[in-house]
């Protein structure tokens, strides 16, 4: 089979590139996607608060998914369900990209690309990744695992629950628990301050009186068979327990919300530089990865706060994969700026802009990597500052941004002797 | 007069927002840092809704349960009545979003609608 553009995934990474790539005038796309309908995990996020940005209103996951599944299906744009892609190759010669992709009426089959678009999402860190001491026993699930049990299944995990971390999954489940009946003891988390929006601490713990306990970790897990009880004890400074602080929780499931991690297996398996911070992959102003004609948005680029920004930033990803296969993405006159984070930044997206194939507004995004209060971020180019933001608060688990001007940055660029170009995005006092 | 302490959601700053009221009545709103705290503080403390969001049971659907939510704002104190009285709610496949689920659900004047489309099971 050949195809212009594959899209691995469809979630709300997928979806938004598959409509935007057909809106600037691309016939040939096909989505592939794992499970057996559209949509990806929203499908499980039934709370509401999605598309503030998106559609001015407020949705629940499964609201928001239909919109973009919609729009697919009246663009009628193809999509494989139940199919999972396995692998995906670079011919350099022609620069065609072959994926294979399984299912059960096709079996193994190899689709031949002019452009991919990687939209694969992420996953949940597991507990094997935690250092847990303890036994195995059952009852311990990722958050995003007991949000699919109830959600899609309904099925309750367990009835007396902990919950490790404070991402916003785990805020979310210990009011979906608690609503259907389970009692949440506490959620602990590892830092000083919590991995999650602040509106899910009020409206998921507050309003059900389920305490937060910040600077606290499971140090062991109790039980053979089932999980009976987690010890927590508070952690110092330096995230070591304080000896003396353990209390012992009696409980028979223990949710994990620990932070997530961008798929990206396909991606290292076809060769692509991943970006160490992120585990997703480094691009460039088009979203675009070190192998030409693949592009990567959403998730398994780097986890994303919001829906709303995750379906901007993979119309962007569709757009440029559109020009690419049209051939409207050379890049021959222009200028390379890399983009180097630093003083608190701890990475952004895009790493690198070529002027050349900057629109006239790029959005960068980026994540700090502790809660800053009362700072100012600042942007120099080529030395010079750019910008200087006032910043209230900054705090990891609220992704940032700023806006680069393409007039302004050539402006600077031209009247600089600098050989290679640099952005540099870091914290500074006030 | 009677002080309550919350936490500011508009915005990620989250200010510790103290309300003085008396009789019921906001009196004083101090720690906000812009007026839309203050806003939220005001509706918080005199009159908090929020929108439930839950599951119901469906027979002959592909899933056993299909998601719902509260087409507006119901009273704070009366999330958990309308989370039990959804338990008794029980939809026949299919359907779709936007279907009402459960008219006035628990005396809120406020209709539950269907967030997912549920086909019906196909037919072995």
């Amino acid at each position: 089979m050949k195809r212009d553009l594959v899209i691995i995934g469809g979630g709300p990474a997928g979806l938004a590139a598959a409509v935007s790539a057909r809106k600037e005038g691309l016939e040939d796309i096909l989505i592939i996607e794992r499970d057996i309908r559209l949509g990806g995990i929203l499908n499980q996020c039934i709370h509401n608060g999605f598309g503030l940005h998106t559609f001015k209103e407020e949705l629940t996951g499964p609201e928001y998914a239909d919109r973009f599944i919609r729009q697919v299906e009246e663009a009628k744009i193809p999509y494989l369900l139940d199919t999972m892609a396995v692998d995906v190759s670079y011919d350099e010669k022609n620069g065609e990209k072959i994926i294979t992709a399984m299912n059960s009426e096709d079996g193994l089959f190899t689709i031949n690309a002019r452009a991919v678009i990687l939209a694969m999402g992420c996953r949940e860190r597991p507990r094997g990744a935690l250092n847990i001491p303890g036994y195995r026993p059952a009852g311990i699930y990722s958050a995003g695992t007991a949000q699919y049990y109830v959600n899609m299944e309904g099925r309750m995990p367990g009835k007396r629950v902990v919950i490790l971390g404070s991402g916003d999954i785990g805020l979310i489940m210990a009011r979906r628990m608690t609503c259907e009946g389970a009692k949440v003891l506490c959620v602990a988390e590892l830092q000083p301050y919590s991995g999650g929006l602040k509106r899910n601490i009020v409206q998921c713990l507050d309003d059900f009186g389920i305490p937060l306990l910040l600077s606290h970790t499971v140090v062991d897990i109790k039980g053979k068979r089932r999980v009976e009880g987690v010890t927590i004890a508070e952690v110092d400074e330096n995230r070591k327990p304080i000896p003396g602080s353990e209390v012992f929780y009696e409980c028979d499931t223990l949710l994990l919300s620990c932070g997530l991690i961008p798929e990206n297996e396909l991606s290292k398996g076809l060769g692509v530089n991943i970006n160490p911070v992120t585990g997703g992959a480094l691009v460039n102003e088009s979203l675009e990865t070190s192998i030409p004609g693949v592009y990567a948005c959403g998730n398994v680029l780097h986890v994303h706060d919001l829906v709303d920004y995750v379906s901007g930033e993979a119309s962007d990803a569709g757009r440029n994969a559109a020009r690419y296969i049209a051939g409207n993405a050379s890049d021959a006159e222009g200028y390379v700026i890399r983009i180097k984070t630093e003083n608190g930044v701890r990475y952004s997206v895009p790493s690198v802009v070529r002027t050349g194939l900057m629109p006239d507004t790029l959005t960068v995004r980026f994540r700090v990597g502790n809660e800053y209060r009362d700072k100012n971020l600042v942007v120099y180019l080529d030395g010079k500052q750019l910008m200087k933001l006032p910043k209230r608060i900054m705090a990891p688990g609220e992704m940032e941004q700023i806006i680069l001007v393409k007039s302004k940055a050539l402006e600077i660029i031209s009247a600089s002797d600098m050989a290679d170009h640099e952005l540099v995005i870091r914290v500074e006092d006030k | 007069m009677e002080t309550r302490e919350l936490t500011c959601i508009r915005c990620p700053i989250g200010c510790h927002i103290t309300v003085e009221l008396k009789n019921g009545e906001v009196k004083n709103i101090t720690g906000n840092s812009c007026p839309r705290g203050a806003d939220y503080a005001a509706s918080e403390v005199t009159h908090p809704e929020r929108t439930v969001t839950s599951l119901v049971r469906i027979k002959g659907g592909e899933r056993p349960v299909v998601s719902v939510k509260t087409e507006g704002g119901v009273p704070k104190e009366k999330m958990m009545d309308v989370v039990k009285a959804l338990k008794s709610v029980e939809l026949k496949a299919p359907v779709h979003i936007g279907d009402i689920a459960a008219a006035d659900i628990a005396g809120t004047g406020v209709n539950v609608v269907v967030t997912s489309e549920m086909a019906a099971a196909k037919k072995l």
